[in-house]
């Protein structure tokens, strides 16, 4: 069957059961465009800004496990989504991105609307392709696929010159695995090397989980709850792996690091065992490495990537492999070995843990006058029975939104982690909400974050998308003022913002519900007027919040896990 | 310390730029890089000469093989291995000097490949010791210009990096 190029894409798409695609048409995908319109397999959305369009196929991916796609076009078009790609590529979320090129002949002339997109996205993506022949289009989006959702996963990019999506060509179906000689990525995980995992943690007496985004990638909760029921440890969650323990399990201690909790901070610096698993020990979740090293630990990491074991720790037993397959082999060997040698008491350990954690560190003062931001997630964790699709964007909010929205199911907490991308949080509900129509879907925001892509309000409204956004409105830029506060002397640099729009007003020019709420006692009937009430609207919640609330604990950058402030008497 | 680290990958356009690219974006240091086809067209062989400690050799080793471009990687530097560098160096050569050059070329095993009354070109094959020791050897104002291919390395006996 003869084809054309933009065919070709389109067919590619369905082949790959993709059901949506998110982007925004320009000059150099018209073809592209044009066999979307003639086609009924997927759905395209279309956003407001490219950026938008990469963060919703991101969450898309995130809430689904399925990789998302996303189309734009060349120069600008493809610019606009390099923080998108970015923000995929440092949390490894699989995506497709479909790029515009100018016709072959005019790569390297400055042609309208041209640049180096391969060039300029190759440090943030996983792999891209510039397509330079018809031929060879139909094997590369499917490369593209493969890639990005296998080992690792993470953004892959396919530039497409314009004249390659009119040119005619042959398209065959495709048949059996791709396999490529140069990536073959390991899943099952060195049998010797578990079995060395096995031994230490049936010895270890201080044992401790510290689980990653890997798990919540690899989608390991099942294995991971089955693992941590056989090991007894406590047990903490990164910001990247929230959702994989449930948040009521009375081995979760919480998040670690920066801002993480007291007794998982503590627990990971005292442990005697750690076992790591879909982590990478980055500079927010254990401090200081050399700070963090000081106390002696065996270190059991697992990851698909090589490349993060033994980057910023040095680990004792590394093992390369997808976390789902290197689990459940942990597991069945610790069966096992269990009959034989009896695990050591950790009770003495977990009444230290039990100790740490009366610090109740993450209590805070209540108040009837001013809305205290915690206080509003913990009222949104309640009227959404624990159980809603909370994205946030960056900054104190999303801390918050992690401290107080105790997840009970993974894939629920969507957030820019690595990157800390501000802007995310209303893009990523359109995506989670198109990978999960009818479910309850929250953007924990702030003033300032929201408006880094508020222009998809308008989105929302063509495709009757009704996340609730919870504004957690301060006027300041939160975490800028409460660094300025504590290392730089109180000196509100540029972190205060003036002539806020009027939200509600905003909202209701978009055609959504705004509300405006000011004191304490309406924060409860807000939200349950927004997920009853309004369930088929998107409703915009500004919650005039505690203007110069601070996030604790507190681990200054650059120091030690355990040199935590633990509230505004430590300063 | 010093490693000379080997890499097979595909021939694609592109490739070489991901292997600067992990260097510069990581921080690590490029001394010399040297890049061709095999004797398969499909494959490009890349010599990097890096310098770092074991921590960092090990992650730039585990980086090179996470891009998917690249085939197989190894580090030479870990067992017996042979370098070669080649060096292209013009000299001036007037009156007494011209004699002078031609033996320092001799004892170096180098070759006088062009010739005019005011100067020779020497090409100098060997490792990067030796390049350095024949440029030490000569009068530093007598260099007019040098150019170097960068080290290549290959195993010793059954060492072999291949598909």
């Amino acid at each position: 069957m003869e084809l054309n190029g933009a065919d070709i894409v389109v067919r590619c798409l369905a082949d790959e059961g993709v059901e949506h695609v998110f982007g925004y048409p320009g000059g150099a995908v018209l073809y592209i465009y044009d066999a979307i319109f003639k086609q009924d397999k997927f759905q395209h959305i279309l956003v407001r800004h490219e950026q938008a369009a990469v963060h919703a196929a991101d969450a898309y991916s995130r809430a689904s496990n399925k990789v998302g796609v996303c189309i734009v076009t060349s120069g600008p078009g493809a610019t606009n989504a390099v923080t998108g790609i970015a923000t995929a590529y440092m949390d490894s979320i699989p995506l497709v991105i479909i790029s515009g090129q100018v016709p072959t002949a005019a790569i390297g002339e400055d042609a309208f609307q041209e640049c180096d997109t391969v060039g300029i996205t190759r440090p943030c993506v996983k792999h891209n392709f510039l397509v330079r022949d018809v031929k060879d289009l139909a094997e590369t989006m499917r490369r593209a696929f493969y890639i990005a959702r296998t080992g690792r996963p993470g953004p892959v990019l396919v530039d497409i010159p314009k004249d390659i999506t009119v040119a005619p060509c042959k398209y065959v179906p495709p048949k059996g695995e791709i396999s490529m000689r140069s990536y073959a990525p390991v899943n099952k995980g060195h049998q010797g090397q578990i079995k060395k995992a096995v031994q230490m943690l049936l010895a270890a007496e201080r044992p401790m989980i510290y689980t990653g985004g890997g798990v919540i990638l690899s989608d390991a909760s099942a294995e991971l709850r089955k693992l941590a029921d056989q090991l007894g440890a406590p047990i903490t969650n990164t910001l990247m792996g929230l959702g994989a323990t449930p948040g009521s399990d009375r081995r979760f201690l919480g998040m670690p690091g920066m801002h993480g909790t007291y007794e998982a901070n503590m627990a990971m610096q005292h442990c005697d065992v750690l076992l790591a698993i879909g982590a990478r020990f980055d500079d927010r979740v254990i401090g200081n490495p050399k700070h963090f090293a000081q106390n002696a630990r065996k270190i059991i990491h697992i990851d698909i990537d090589p490349s993060s074991i033994s980057k910023r720790v040095r680990v004792d037993v590394p093992i390369v492999g997808n976390v789902k397959d290197v689990l459940q082999d942990l597991s069945a060997q610790y069966e096992v070995a269990r009959a034989d040698t009896k695990p050591a008491s950790i009770e003495k350990w977990w009444q230290q843990v039990e100790a740490w954690r009366e610090r109740a560190c993450l209590k805070y003062a209540p108040s009837d006058e001013v809305i205290k931001p915690q206080f509003v997630v913990e009222k949104l964790w309640e009227v959404t029975g624990g159980n809603a699709f909370v994205t946030s964007d960056v900054g104190q909010h999303q801390m918050w939104a992690a401290q107080y929205y105790r997840f009970e199911q993974p894939r629920r907490w969507i957030n820019s982690g690595g990157l800390g991308t501000m802007g995310v949080g209303l893009p990523y509900a359109m995506g989670v909400q198109m990978a999960n129509p009818g479910a309850d879907v929250a953007v924990i925001t702030g003033e300032a974050s929201i408006q880094m892509n508020i222009q998809e309000l308008s989105t929302c409204h063509q495709y009757h998308l009704t996340p609730k956004i919870v504004c957690l409105n301060n006027r300041f830029l939160g975490m800028v003022r409460q660094w300025q506060q504590i290392d730089y002397g109180s000196r509100y640099s540029e972190s205060y913002m003036d002539s806020l729009p009027d939200f509600v007003k905003v909202a209701e020019a978009y055609g959504h519900v705004g509300l405006r709420i000011e004191r304490p006692a309406d924060v409860e009937p807000a939200l349950r007027e927004a997920f009853k009430k309004h369930k088929d609207r998107l409703v915009f919640l500004d919650f005039i919040t505690d203007r110069t609330e601070n996030v604790w604990p507190m681990v200054k950058a650059g120091r030690g896990l355990t040199e935590m402030l633990l509230g505004s008497e430590d300063l | 310390m010093k490693h000379v680290i080997s890499v097979l990958m595909e021939n694609e356009p592109g490739a070489l730029s991901r292997v600067v690219g992990l260097f510069s974006a990581r921080g690590y240091n490029i001394e010399t890089l040297t890049v061709a086809p095999t004797e398969d067209a499909t494959l490009s062989r890349l010599t990097v000469v890096t310098v770092g400690s074991d921590e960092v050799i090990e992650q730039i080793t585990k980086h090179l093989n996470r891009l998917v471009d690249v085939v197989k990687v190894v580090d030479l530097t870990e067992g017996a291995h042979i370098e070669r560098e080649l060096m292209l160096i013009k000299v001036r050569a007037v009156g007494k000097e011209r004699d002078e050059v031609k033996r320092m070329a001799d004892i170096f095993r180098g070759r006088i490949i062009d010739v005019t009354d005011k100067s020779y070109t020497i090409e100098l094959t060997g490792d990067q010791d030796k390049i350095q020791a024949f440029i030490g050897a000569l009068d530093r104002s007598a260099i007019m210009e040098t150019v170097r291919t960068g080290v290549s390395g290959i195993g010793r006996g059954e060492r072999i990096l291949k598909l």
